[in-house]
């Protein structure tokens, strides 16, 4: 039984790996969610991982449909219930690369408390959320991340509320790799996809991905005019007060790429049940241990 | 029937649980089966509590009628509880702290004085030996021998090395007194000897059962009467290589052990009814994507934060509805300490067999209160089957179909990491490959019927449930006047109950439902309608599992003894609802 349980293989000869499933996306033509699944496709070929070894979460959004878009094995769970989902998968197989994706409404909404506990766990991770300020499944009321003034079918006056600030949240809470991509670079979001797998810890990926349909603010265009790589601007990722700093910007240019990264021991590292390798293979049931049972005398 | 209650009162934070707990300890260690009610408040200190410790050579299987021997630690003690000595009873009392006015006396009674704050200062200042001088004299009353009282303290200041010399210098000095002024008392018993009873909590043998079922991961929120489940797991993790996750909130807790069981590992989790409102959502995600799951409702007084510390059956209905749809479950509700035991480890089998959530459903007076159970009630010498049932696919293609249809409803499970094996679990409608048939497939006639089909091959799994389990049994002789009909732990005082009206020459019996769902319904109905006078008896305000029982039999059970007041059964109780219906008193 080869059931994964090797760290991350980034080396070795080039597997003929098939990431697509044969389900095609049911997504609207033009939606951003499709850059997104096919920048992951893109990271876990090119790191080499075999699909069987991959496991993507996900909570219910247009956005959430995304592991059946692939032949991982995948978890279409509740609305805002990707994380906890994810993280006791992880944790009973620490072999496994999990992957957990889903949207603004999922993610930074209904979901918001397990994410921001996840990401103090310092979870080895990869957190994608498909940031279309919208929610998009229900037909297009406003977002956490909607902007302010923004008039939905919710808010039909505009929205009164301040968004939230998706990479500041995570800075505050612990994530140790924090980063934003855009659907409309592909090559970019693959790229970032990939340093949160590689990455040992809590990954998040931010993706300004527009949804076509209800969102008419945030478009393709919009995003165009406005991103630029932090990478090209000398931002130092070491610098948690910097990337403070970058997050605050969302103007006339917004940044993508990499905030921060750090080191920090993993749950995983630090749990001690997980010592003697992943759960799955460990012995099962306390047989012979019948000691436990003097502490009743 | 022969048996002896100690009963300690006081406030909290006078150590009053860990006095019950010597009580208790003082019996079993003898041979004794002990049972010990805790009755304690939602506050950390001040308030009252008390705790009974009662005993017998026979199995005492609740907290009794009345006590023998009452330890009051102040006056509210012997105000609130005085009036539960029985005939011969004493009341042991430090008049340093308080004096015992004769009204407060029963007749019949005494109050006998012991210095016992006196004897502590003889070792030092602190306070917290009176209660050694105050073991060691209800020791003496109850006719233990001193060296029992000694062995116990030892072991319990096992890690208090420095303060143990102390403690039994001051519980001898009771111990002596006692045995000087009073004697052992008229309902003292004759030491019985031999092996020690084991004491347990229902929940430490709800946690052994699992941790010997297998249970690798378990996430929980903090919530009575659970809690204790997680403590004990938490503190032998190292031991049995258990993961043990608290979680941010009980939607956490229910979701992470739903994803460790997808992942192929043993999972459960464990709250009471407020928790498991929130968990109602994931329970149906558990039905949906058919991943075993076992939750344990320790069920407290509702609704809403209700009586945090006190006892009920209210939820039966709740676990019985819980979640939007229909989809397969379990409900077990054990009637004991080793039967909780033993339905821990079969919500895994059945949950594992079955591909669907379990719930075990106890409640705070099994889950808290300490019960006796010999060694071999407690058999950890079992091995968990293996989760893996399909063999990876040497080509590594993937026509496997995670959600097959097959006659029992049971698909073959791959465990994510095998290879060609690739599944996807949905909370959506799904094919029999786990692809959606929630959106662009929805309402297209082919898929209409594929839903149909889908439903149906989940419920189907309900027949093969009932028929892998066991009918519940009628306790008692299969003759009786009054058939008394119960779930969970009424059992416990019932059979207490049960005792006393055979000592009367009263023919009784129980049906004992430890499994509300599915229900047995034909054995059930069959016992029903043999059954001269079948009385429900149940700790909530509708009679829940007479209405479960009713909707399944068409049988109703019109004469009721139902409780509600957060307080346990007591047998005294049901003896006088049986006193009643067979005519003996007027009702
Ligand atoms: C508990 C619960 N509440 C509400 C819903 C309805 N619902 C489905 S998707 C969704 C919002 C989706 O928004 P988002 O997560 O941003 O995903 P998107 O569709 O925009 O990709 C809501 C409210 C649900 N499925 N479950
Ligand atoms: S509604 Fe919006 S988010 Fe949903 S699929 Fe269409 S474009 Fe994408
Ligand atoms: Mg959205």
């Amino acid at each position: 039984m080869s059931l994964a349980s090797a760290p991350p293989k980034t080396a070795g000869p080039a597997l003929k790996v098939v990431y697509k499933s044969q389900t095609k996306p049911t997504w609207c033509p033009g939606c951003g969610d499709y850059g997104v699944v096919a920048s992951v496709e893109r990271a876990v070929a090119s790191l080499q991982i075999p699909p069987h070894e991959v496991m993507v979460v996900s909570g219910i959004g247009c956005s959430s449909n995304l592991p059946h878009f692939l032949s991982s094995y995948g978890f279409h769970g509740l609305h805002g219930r990707a994380m906890p989902v994810a993280e006791g998968a992880r944790l009973a197989n620490h072999g496994m690369h999990v992957i957990v994706t889903g949207g603004d409404g999922d993610g930074w909404g209904i979901g918001l408390g397990h994410a921001l506990h996840a990401m103090r766990r310092n979870l080895d991770l990869t957190y994608v959320v498909m940031d279309n300020e919208i929610y998009g499944l229900t037909t297009g009321q406003a977002s956490p991340t909607s902007t302010l003034g923004q008039k939905t079918k919710s808010t039909p006056l505009g929205v009164i509320e301040e968004p939230v600030n998706p990479i500041a949240l995570a800075l505050a809470a612990g994530a140790t790799y924090v980063a934003r991509g855009f659907s409309g670079d592909p090559k970019h979001l693959s790229d970032l996809i990939a340093g949160g797998l590689k990455h040992r810890g809590f990954a998040l990926v931010d993706v300004f991905s527009p949804c076509v349909t209800y969102n008419h603010l945030n478009t393709f265009d919009f995003f165009r005019q406005r991103v630029y790589k932090l990478e090209n601007a000398g931002h130092d990722t070491g610098d948690l007060v910097k990337a403070f700093a970058r997050a605050q910007e969302f103007g006339p240019k917004i940044p993508t790429g990499l905030f921060y990264r750090v080191d920090r021991p993993t749950y995983e590292d630090l749990e001690p049940a997980l010592k003697a390798g992943p759960l799955l293979h460990q012995r099962a049931g306390i047989r012979g241990k019948d000691k436990v049972l003097d502490e009743f005398i | 029937m022969k048996d002896i209650s100690l009963r300690a009162g006081g406030a909290a934070g006078d150590g009053i649980a860990s006095v019950g707990e010597v009580f208790c300890r003082l019996f079993s260690r003898n041979g004794f089966y002990v049972f010990g009610h805790n009755g304690y408040q939602s506050v950390i200190r001040g308030g009252h509590v008390w705790f009974q410790a009662r005993a017998g050579h026979d199995r005492v299987w609740s907290q009794g009628d009345g006590c023998d021997i009452l330890y009051a630690l102040d006056r509210a003690t012997v105000e609130v509880h005085a009036r539960a000595l029985r005939e011969g009873g004493v009341i042991v009392y430090d008049p340093e702290k308080f004096q015992v006015p004769s009204e407060l006396v029963p007749a019949g009674t005494k109050a006998f004085p012991v210095p016992t704050l006196e004897f502590a200062r003889k070792f030092s200042p602190q306070a917290i030996l009176q209660n050694a001088a105050g073991m060691g004299a209800c020791a003496a009353l109850a006719g233990v021998p001193l060296a029992t009282l000694d062995q116990v303290l030892t072991d319990q200041f096992r890690k208090k090395k420095d303060i143990l010399e102390q403690n039994l210098g001051a519980s001898k000095l009771g111990y002596e007194h006692a045995q000087r002024e009073m004697g052992a008392i008229g309902r003292a018993l004759p030491m019985k000897g031999g092996a020690s009873k084991l004491l347990l909590s229902g929940n430490q043998a709800i946690a052994l059962g699992a941790a010997s079922a297998g249970l690798k991961f378990l996430a929980q929120y903090p919530m009575t009467p659970a809690t204790s489940i997680m403590h004990w797991l938490a503190d032998h993790a190292v031991d049995f290589d258990i993961l043990v996750k608290q979680a941010e909130d009980e939607l956490a807790a229910i979701n992470m052990a739903i994803g460790a069981s997808y992942a192929g590992v043993r999972a459960m989790t464990a709250t009471s009814g407020g928790g498991f409102s929130l968990m109602v959502e994931a329970l149906g995600l558990a039905g949906m994507t058919e991943t075993p799951l076992v939750v344990v409702e320790a069920q407290r007084s509702g609704p809403s934060t209700g009586l945090p510390t006190k006892t009920e059956q209210g939820d039966l209905n709740m676990m019985l509805g819980a979640s939007q749809g229909e989809f397969p479950r379990v409900i077990l509700a054990p009637g004991s300490a080793s039967a909780a035991f033993r339905a821990t480890r079969r919500s895994f089998e059945l949950a594992e067999e079955f591909q669907t959530p379990v719930l075990l459903a106890t409640d705070l007076f099994l889950s808290e209160d300490l019960h006796s159970v010999d060694r071999e009630e407690l058999p950890l010498d079992y091995d968990p089957p293996s989760l893996f049932q399909v063999p990876e696919p040497t080509d590594g293609s993937n026509g496997y179909k995670r959600y097959l249809l097959t006659p029992s409803g049971v698909s073959p499970r791959a465990i994510p990491g095998q290879k060609g094996l690739n599944f996807v679990a949905g909370s959506d409608e799904h094919d029999e490959s786990g692809h959606l048939i929630s959106d662009v497939n929805a309402g297209i006639p082919m898929f209409i019927e594929l839903r149909k089909k889908m439903m149906e091959k989940r419920m189907r799994k309900l027949q093969g449930i009932v028929q892998a389990t066991a009918p519940p049994k009628l306790e008692g002789p299969a003759k009786a006047e009054v058939t008394l009909v119960g779930w969970g732990s009424t059992a416990l005082a019932v059979r207490d109950a049960m005792r006393l009206l055979e000592e009367r020459g009263i023919a009784v019996n129980y049906l004992n439902v430890e499994q509300p769902y599915p229900l047995h319904t034909e054995p059930i109905a069959r016992m029903l309608k043999e059954a001269k006078r079948p009385v429900l008896v149940e700790q909530n305000f509708s009679g829940q599992l007479g209405r479960l029982i009713r909707a399944e039999t068409g049988i109703d059970l019109p004469v009721k003894l139902l409780k509600y007041d957060g307080e346990p059964l007591y047998p005294w109780e049901i003896v006088g609802k049986v006193l009643e219906v067979s005519g003996r008193v007027a009702s």
